[in-house]
């Protein structure tokens, strides 16, 4: 029996790297918090179910809007108006109307619609043209078809639009095409609307995390008051918590990410039937690589926020007695 | 090792636990500290941990004045000093083995370097073959020894324990007051709480009587 006194042995810090201590440390407690979670699988599977489920929904609902915005991009030829001509005007002054607004940045197309070609259209699709060879003047103008070009927001369409409504020459400008701009206002509202419901969700996702990491500083309070009677700093007593918060907030949105995939999997089969009865080339397109880890990266922040803020909290209050 | 000058310790309901105690340990000293329950031995152990603050007067240990200690500075501090409970304080959700290993974990040392360390403090207290049982399956005075194997892994110059044999019959008692007394042997600074007088002569060591948070003032029949 010796017990031989090893001052080095006492100052194990200067022995190995500070860096292959601080990995050593965090690989050992983040694989120790993994192991705590699944020691209780129902509760941890519940939380994560949880935090899912509530990631999911908003970035479910900004994946479909997402898609609805892509669809009514290829409807960007619906944003052309159409400028009536005052009726005084002749083809050749429309001719130079038209060349004239063609110059113009923010307008990518103007077709002319002289009147006789309107009137012909007008006869061959309305089947009125016996009744309408019975007129003794063309009854309709000039009109121009104006296609703005693509860089126009909804407001400068609006500007565009004003603008070329107050010129002289013009007598009506008509906005077939309303309903478009509406959808895309609407769409802006649902974007909107889950940006605030995304936040209030998020603080959801924090206050469930952080009333978990309470309960299971509560349920190891013993521990840490030893742990802490023999050393162990606060950061050392909190540090499993962040990691519980981390694994948490990791398979949560690995869970949320699993559950809108496959949603989207779900609706591929009816979109494209839907695109085939409309002849279009409608696809669903899933979450980018970008917005995956976007969707992980929240998970893990609010995760690791949430075991932060708590186990701070708490960890100064308990101390031993 | 441990000196105090005139130290108080007062509660917030206005009671003394200690009221103008002086005292002086030297380095190597293996001293005992009695007292029926309420005279101050336990608050004694207490200023010298750390977990309560004089509200008079200055503890100075390894000539550290704790008064100048701050909080976050105490984890280190008590990293220097072994201690030992009545109750062990072991985490019964891990093996004997990981009990032993905390006081280097907590330091920093790898799980690998600390396992020989742990077999060494494992093997001063005779329980070498117990490294993988849980503490609740040992009997009391084995848990106690596990509590001072993990006190004496980090080899510290001090060890301070309160009531280590309270719990425990005369023939385990003597036992681990043996322990002790091998560490004092080597070198190791020790200050115990007991009340268990009967064995403490049977050791022979110093004595300091407590009575009301004060040195005990009549002679002492038993020295």
């Amino acid at each position: 029996m010796a017990i031989t006194r090893n001052v080095d042995a006492v100052a194990p810090v200067r022995s190995s790297g500070a860096f292959s201590i601080w990995l050593t440390r965090h690989t050992s407690t983040s694989l120790g918090a993994l192991g705590r979670l699944s020691r209780q699988p129902f509760a941890s599977l519940m939380i994560i179910l949880v935090i899912g489920v509530t990631l999911a929904l908003p970035a479910a609902i900004n994946v479909i809007v997402k898609n609805m915005q892509s669809v009514s991009d290829s409807w960007s030829n619906a944003l052309d108006f159409s400028m009536y001509l005052k009726k005084d005007l002749s083809v050749s002054d429309a001719e130079d109307l038209a060349n004239l607004i063609r110059q113009r940045a923010d307008i990518e197309s103007v077709g002319l619609v002289t009147a006789d070609e309107a009137l012909l259209e007008f006869k061959k699709q309305s089947g009125f043209g016996e009744a309408l060879n019975q007129l003794s003047e063309n009854p309709l103008p000039h009109a121009l078809v104006v296609r703005p070009s693509s860089g126009n927001t909804g407001a400068s369409l609006t500007l565009l639009q004003e603008e070329i409504g107050n010129l002289p020459e013009t007598e009506l400008v008509q906005v077939d095409t309303e309903w478009v701009q509406r959808f895309h206002a609407i769409l802006n509202i649902v974007s909107q609307a889950i940006s605030i419901g995304a936040v209030l969700l998020g603080i959801a996702i924090v206050v469930i995390i952080g009333n978990t990491i309470r309960l299971d500083i509560e349920n190891r309070r013993e521990e840490i008051e030893v742990t802490k009677l023999i050393g162990a700093s606060n950061a050392f007593v909190r540090r499993p918590f962040l990691w519980t918060g981390f694994w948490y907030g990791l398979l949560g949105g690995a869970f949320a990410l699993l559950l809108v995939q496959y949603g989207l999997y779900l609706l591929r089969e009816p979109v494209s039937r839907l695109a085939g009865l409309y002849q279009g080339k409608i696809a669903v397109a899933s979450l980018t690589i970008t917005e995956s880890a976007a969707i992980i990266g929240v998970a893990v922040f609010l995760g690791l926020f949430a075991s932060w803020v708590t186990a701070a909290r708490h960890m100064r209050r308990i101390e031993p007695r | 090792m441990i000196q105090l000058d005139n130290v108080t310790k007062r509660f917030p309901g206005g009671q003394e636990a200690i009221s103008g105690l002086s005292l002086s340990i030297d380095k190597g000293e293996m001293v005992f500290v009695t007292g029926h329950s309420g005279a101050g031995k336990s608050t004694l152990l207490r200023l010298i941990a750390l977990t309560e603050r004089p509200s008079d007067g200055q503890v100075i240990v390894d000539n550290q004045n704790t008064r100048r200690i701050k909080r976050r500075k105490i984890p280190a501090y008590r990293r220097q000093i072994g201690m030992v409970f009545q109750d062990h304080k072991l985490l019964y959700d891990r093996p004997v083995f990981d009990n032993v290993a905390l006081p280097l974990i907590i330091a920093g040392v790898s799980y690998r370097d600390a396992g020989r360390r742990v077999r060494a403090a494992l093997d001063q207290v005779s329980l070498l073959h117990k490294e993988k049982q849980r503490p609740e399956t040992l009997s009391a005075g084995e848990q106690q020894r596990v509590g001072i194997a993990r006190a004496i892994v980090t080899r510290p110059k001090l060890l301070i324990a309160d009531e280590p044999t309270g719990n425990l019959d005369p023939d385990l008692s003597l036992e681990v007051m043996r322990i002790f007394r091998r560490f004092n042997e080597v070198g190791v600074t020790l200050l115990i709480a007991s009340h268990d007088i009967t064995l403490i002569d049977r050791l022979g060591c110093r004595r300091i009587a407590l009575e009301d948070g004060k040195l005990q003032q009549q002679a002492d029949p038993w020295q």
